[in-house]
């Protein structure tokens, strides 16, 4: 689960890592309210409005700006409330800004110049453990220093059994080139931010930048914060930080039925048992002259009801032209799905774009009988190779 | 021969009294594997399906011998069931069970690293040796004893396989279903080397999927192995958006690497048939072995 970077900086913070202050606030009013709360609680003269939507490059897409005075706190934050921000994550739609944080001006003069840095932590998938990175190149995007810089990224492999050791954040800390205060506290930051990573059962922790700010202090400048879906069942209280709207409607509607929904561009929308088999089948639609309009993985209980709401999804993208099923039935049995299929358009009505039904395994010769008596504009196909055909055949038929 | 599991199996069933453990162990029964008996703590004593249920694994090991376990317990309680069989002396478990938080994962694969014992999964259908046993959930009929082994990342797209095999009358030895989640027992390339090193599987068919090096790593092998037997390969999620998490825990694009196309590039150059789509799998091994 993603979250916002002022949710991910309040766990931050609960677990003593230092952060950029910072209120958030949904209106100019409170904006400028908020403004002058910081400025007594921190001192700051400045202050800066960044825009909270789940994706980066927010900067550059003019979501975040610094405002010099109260006045360009109320006016920067009413640019930046309720546009549609376009980042090289969101897509060329971009993403509606529904909140602001209000955040302290950390790059304040000093006796010592202010210096970004960049810290992950992630699972290594390949070592079954995980792993920090950092790197004395912050504020960049870290696939492109790893492209064409890779000596600048620093790796330390956290072994499970005792966890981060003492070593291992001076490690990073001397490699990153600190000294004296600006040591210390970068060690004290990396155990805080490690501690904090284990026990909220995260998947991942960007904070880029990492400020060493001009009178040494180490503080998380932003961060992304993303959660163990898996885990949440004991983290009642990361629930709430949930944001639906930054998702897709459709995939809300479908996460509500229980199905594994993800929404693509393309024009031939599918619907299939099992995540591995849903992925093949968008393939199949583009080896077949079409493009997937979304993953659909209806799982191992493929019955009338998940059947009829997957329709109901799929049908509510403007841009299908056909729908694609294909189920394997192992456990499920494919005359129960034609069933359903039958059922479904039953009860929909009339559906306006052709569909092929793959039914292979269990029972697929009553389920292929059952779709093809049903009198419905249903293709059906038992072998893989004989649906990509239809497929082929209904586009080139538009 | 075959591989991880035969008929001498004996096999016990954790989570054995719930309803996913008892669906599946009636079929795995029905199949003829040699279902030993069950765990299900504090149900000791009892009978089920006509065997034993025990407290604890050691005691099913103790009483029953048996040698490889089945987990179908839920995901908050599966990394303790596994490091519970790998304590107890289980050889080969299997687990089934989707959705367990990583953390668990990262301590019961480290816990599990130096035991005489071999992890298949979790997030995965489990392992077939045709006409012999079933320690899984795929659907038995569709299998034929033949040469063919089959490691994949996917349980439909298994079946998928195994079909088509079927149907190029080529048949299966062993079908290993290694699991979707970022962190699993055994790799793709453990999976292939298995196979490779198995007298009776004259061919393999290794279904990848976006997301992490194991397929990559196991091309290599293969090619450094000196491509002893014609391997088929398939990545699904050619069509997959970077950053998005397909279904499976494990199925997200993070780099250049892990792309199906950067993947299938890989095990092209190592000598692999790759297949663009999963239609032609079986086509292609009848192909590969000349037939």
């Amino acid at each position: 689960m993603n979250i916002h970077e002022y949710q991910g900086k309040d766990i931050l913070k609960s677990y003593g890592v230092r952060i950029q202050e910072g209120i958030v606030v949904d209106t100019p009013a409170l904006a400028v309210e908020a403004a002058r709360e910081l400025s007594a609680k921190t001192g700051t003269q400045w202050h800066v409005i960044k825009a909270q939507i789940h994706a980066g490059g927010r900067g550059k897409g003019g979501g975040v700006k610094i405002a010099k005075n109260l006045d360009e706190v109320r006016l920067k934050s009413e640019q930046i409330l309720g546009m549609q921000l376009i980042t090289h994550q969101t897509g060329p739609e971009g993403k509606k800004v529904n909140k602001v944080l209000i955040a302290e001006d950390v790059y304040y003069p000093g006796p010592s110049e202010p210096k970004e840095y960049y810290i992950s932590i992630l699972l290594d998938r390949g070592r079954a453990c995980n792993v920090i990175m950092a790197s004395t190149e912050g504020g960049m995007d870290i696939e492109e220093v790893a492209e064409h810089t890779p000596e600048k990224i620093i790796k330390e492999w956290i072994d499970p059994r005792v966890g981060l050791q003492a070593f291992q954040a001076r490690k990073i800390a001397f490699a990153l080139g600190l000294s004296g205060d600006a040591f210390k506290e970068m060690v004290k930051f990396i155990n805080s931010l490690y501690k904090a990573y284990v026990e909220t059962d995260s998947s991942m922790f960007e904070i880029n930048p990492v400020l060493k700010t001009s009178d040494n202090k180490i503080l998380a400048v932003d961060a992304k914060v993303n959660l163990d879906d898996n885990a949440l069942y004991r983290h009642a209280d990361f629930i709430p930080l949930r944001d639906v709207t930054e998702e897709d409607p459709l995939e809300v509607e479908a996460s509500k039925n229980d199905l594994n929904y993800v929404k693509l561009d393309g024009n031939v929308g599918c619907m299939v048992n099992g995540a591995g088999l849903a992925m093949a089948t968008m393939d199949i639609i583009k080896l077949s002259g079409g493009e997937p309009a979304n993953f659909l993985d209806v799982g191992g209980g493929a019955n009338a009801k998940t059947v009829e709401a997957g329709f109901r999804i799929i049908l509510k993208d403007p841009n299908v032209k056909a729908i694609l099923i294909n189920i394997f039935g192992g456990i499920v049995r494919c005359d129960r799905v034609a069933t359903g299929v039958v059922e479904a358009y039953k009860a929909i009505g009339d559906i306006p774009v052709p569909i092929i039904v793959r039914l292979q395994g269990t029972n697929a010769a009553e389920g292929a009988k059952i779709i093809d008596e049903s009198g419905l504009k249903v293709f059906s196909a038992v072998l893989l190779k004989d649906a990509a055909t239809k497929v082929e055949e209904v586009l080139a038929a538009m | 021969m075959s591989v991880l599991v035969n008929k001498n199996s004996k096999i016990i069933v954790q989570g054995f009294t719930g309803s996913e453990g008892s669906f599946h162990a009636q079929q795995m029964i029905e199949y003829g594997t040699n279902v030993v008996g069950g765990v299900t703590p504090g149900k000791g004593g009892s009978t089920h399906l006509d065997r034993p249920v025990f407290n604890t694994v050691a005691e099913a090991v103790e009483k029953a011998g048996a040698d490889t376990s089945i987990i179908f317990v839920p995901p908050a309680f599966a990394a303790d069931a596994i490091m519970e069989a790998a304590d107890a002396g289980i050889k080969v478990i299997i687990c089934i069970t989707e959705g367990i938080p990583t953390k668990d994962m990262i301590y019961a694969k480290e816990y599990i690293q130096n035991r005489d014992c071999r992890l298949i999964g979790p997030n995965c259908p489990g392992v077939m040796t045709a006409g012999e046993c079933k320690v899984g959930i795929m659907p038995g009929f569709i299998f034929t004893k033949g040469k063919i082994g089959i490691v994949s990342k996917s349980g439909t797209l298994t079946y998928e396989a195994v079909d088509q095999l079927t149907k190029a009358g080529l048949g299966q030895t062993t079908a290993i279903g290694i699991g979707g989640d970022p962190i699993i027992g055994t790799t793709t390339k453990e999976a292939v080397e298995l196979l490779m090193n198995d007298p009776e599987t004259e061919g393999i068919v290794m279904i990848g999927e976006i997301g992490g090096g194991m397929e990559a790593e196991a091309a290599e092998w293969i090619k450094a192995d000196g491509n002893r037997k014609p391997v088929v390969g398939f990545i699904a999620g050619q069509t997959a958006p970077k950053g998005r998490r397909m279904g499976h825990a494990g199925a997200i694009i993070g780099g250049a690497d892990d792309t199906a196309a950067a993947k299938m590039a890989i095990m092209e150059a190592c000598g692999i048939y790759v297949v663009h789509s999963p239609a032609d799998i079986g086509a292609t091994m009848l192909k590969a072995l000349g037939l």
